[in-house]
């Protein structure tokens, strides 16, 4: 990155914040954290060394069973952070359902695993192959029903779609609440406690890989477009309804991943988990992170599940201070911390060397 | 023909915007639209595109001989038939990259699945690769390529215009809409930008409607000009027809005017 040379009349002018964002301190720390991020062979390394921990940490309880608690909602924090980017940071609807598609996912997943397969499958080596499966089908139902709500959003965009994702989240829940044989009200206790660390982190690494792979395709090109401008977008030969419904689809798939994980790691759920306040964590860590960014959704879900574990001891102040925390953010960083912008870690190859490409043009042209 | 539009009506509630529009577009041909503001110009565009679906009439594309009915279509496979357009004020994706802009248009060029995109396997890379160079191409001749990476909303208000087009042909496109090309325009490009418009037209095989309010541009390159005045075709023919048309002069040029 380079920094534009200001001269003195305007160095004067400059508000505090700015002058802090030029000290050379704080410049030295972002260059470094450059070069860090440049070299793209460490994030192999660094997802070996994570699954080998992910592994390690409860096997030789490296940290107390709290802090590994804190840690597996934190993966699952990124891949409900991260597939609800895809549709408000991405796409630039505005969804404030998707903790709906977290409850389908939790209880089909739970369902699953508490009153249709036979509990000998559950035992012993077995689960390791079942308990993806139950993952899988929580993920495939949430994705269903995700194709219901996408069909609404060819025909109303913005706060009335926003309005529509809401009702269906109110939907989801009076529905279960209502359903005796699934526990009604009650919810479902006694789920096995089946989500480990390498699965929240085997699936944390795959909802962000997927998802990176579809916004850096033609269809992920065709999500922007839609942000930017639908009747452009429409206009170019984008299928703006395909584009919308396989965005919407991948979205809810990966909630009913992160619900089922969810289901079988609190080993409670019931209708109550899932209301609007669970949507409305989604979005904070959304915004917090930055709206259209990979990098952003998994800072912003850590960062927030994190800092409401640290602030505990502040007991019913920790929910004035997070949301002062918000609206500072929102005033001086309104996209984000790393609103639409990306780690490279995060960017394919191929879109990095045109950027190259033009670098050395502008060199050329200085 | 290439274009056939067939008492093309349009109503927006009970008011009649566009009124039995007829038009037979040969290919090659570059035909002009003038009218006063209001006068239904840009409806007819969102009519034959998709944007709007026509009350009644009918619209034809002659498609290697055979008639294909617009009416009734998306806008996006109006677009992939052929037919490309700009915007009165520029509809840029602004918070994109050039280059993404110019990819985005070539999105019904892509031949992979979603399942290859979300995987990134199979044809994917090849295709990405494709896509790519055909976009940098496209830059290149339009001599945007210097600013692939910038962000379409920090380019010059003349190379967003450029980039416009540069977009709309990356749709590949046999027929090519441009609505007032020439708004915020300085006079005095105009003479470039009609080299501009015959050059693509040219390299690019083209056929041109074109919507402007600059009379010397539309004098001078249009072909063939219709007149429209609150939805209804007042005039049509040849410019200099149209220049002595009293009853265009009247709607549309005024008095006092000196063309």
């Amino acid at each position: 990155m380079t920094t534009q040379p200001s001269n003195d009349s305007s160095k004067s002018k400059l508000s505090w914040s700015a002058r802090f964002a030029q000290s050379p301190l704080l410049l030295r720390i972002a260059q470094a954290w450059e070069a860090l991020l440049a070299r793209r062979w460490l994030l192999p390394v660094l997802l070996v060394i994570g699954l080998a921990l992910s592994f390690l940490i409860p096997q030789f309880r490296l940290v107390n069973e709290y802090v590994q608690l804190i840690m597996m909602y934190v993966g699952i924090n990124i891949i409900m952070t991260i597939s609800l980017n895809l549709i408000n940071g991405y796409m630039g609807e505005f969804s404030v359902g998707h903790a709906g598609f977290m409850a389908v996912g939790a209880y089909i997943g739970a369902l699953l695993t508490t009153q249709v397969l036979p509990y000998a499958w559950l035992e012993g080596p077995l689960v390791m192959i079942v308990f993806p499966l139950i993952v899988l089908a929580g993920g495939a139902g949430a994705a269903l029903v995700g194709l219901l709500v996408a069909v609404p959003s060819f025909r109303t965009r913005g706060d009335y779609l926003a309005i529509v994702t809401l009702a269906f989240n109110m939907i989801v829940k009076s529905v279960i609440e209502n359903i005796e044989a699934i526990g009604g009200p009650r919810g479902i206790p006694g789920i096995d406690k089946l989500t480990t660390m390498p699965w929240v982190f085997f699936w944390t690494v795959l909802a962000v890989w997927v998802i990176r792979n579809f916004i850096y395709s033609n269809f992920g090109r065709g999500v922007l477009s839609l942000r930017e401008d639908e009747i452009a977008s429409d206009l170019m030969s984008v299928n703006t309804r395909q584009v919308k419904l396989l965005a919407f689809v991948l979205s809810s798939f990966f909630a009913g991943i992160g619900g089922a994980l969810f289901a079988h790691l609190l080993q409670f759920i019931s209708p109550r988990v899932f209301d609007i306040i669970k949507s409305t964590d989604f979005l904070i860590m959304v915004y917090l992170g930055g709206i259209g960014s990979i990098g952003g959704s998994v800072l912003g879900a850590t960062i927030y599940t994190v800092l409401l574990e640290v602030l505990r001891p502040l007991q019913v102040w920790r929910f004035v201070l997070m949301p002062l925390l918000l609206v500072f953010l929102m005033l001086y960083r309104p996209r984000g911390i790393m609103g639409l912008r990306e780690f490279r870690w995060f960017v394919p190859n191929s879109e990095l060397l045109v950027g190259k490409k033009k670098e050395v043009g502008n060199a050329a042209a200085d | 023909m290439l274009l056939q539009t067939k008492s093309l009506t349009h109503y927006f509630g009970g008011l009649c915007a566009v009124m039995d529009f007829n038009l037979d577009l040969q290919p090659g041909e570059l035909v002009g639209i003038i009218g006063p503001n209001g006068a239904g110009k840009t409806t007819v565009f969102n009519l034959i595109t998709g944007v709007y679906k026509a009350s009644q009439g009918s619209i034809q594309f002659f498609n290697n001989g055979q008639a294909v009915e617009l009416v009734g279509l998306r806008p996006n496979q109006v677009t992939a038939l052929g037919i490309a357009r700009t915007f009165q004020n520029i509809r840029l994706f602004r918070e994109l990259t050039v280059l993404d802009n110019v990819r985005i248009a070539a999105f019904n060029q892509v031949g992979y699945s979603p399942w290859e995109a979300l995987l990134h396997l199979g044809r994917f890379r090849s295709e990405e690769t494709r896509i790519q160079n055909y976009a940098l191409e496209l830059l290149e001749f339009f001599k945007l390529h210097d600013y692939a990476s910038e962000l379409a909303m920090n380019l010059p208000y003349g190379l967003q215009r450029r980039l416009e087009i540069a977009r709309a042909m990356a749709t590949r496109p046999k027929i090519l809409l441009l609505d007032e090309p020439a708004a915020g325009i300085n006079p005095k490009e105009i003479d470039r930008l009609m080299e501009f418009i015959a050059w693509i037209r040219q390299e690019f095989d083209l056929t041109i409607i074109l919507i402007e309010h600059q009379m010397r541009l539309v004098m001078n390159i249009c072909e063939r000009l219709k007149v429209l005045d609150f939805g209804k075709t007042i005039a049509e023919g040849l410019p200099v027809e149209i220049q002595n048309n009293s009853e265009v002069l009247e709607a549309y040029l005024g008095e006092g005017d000196d063309l």
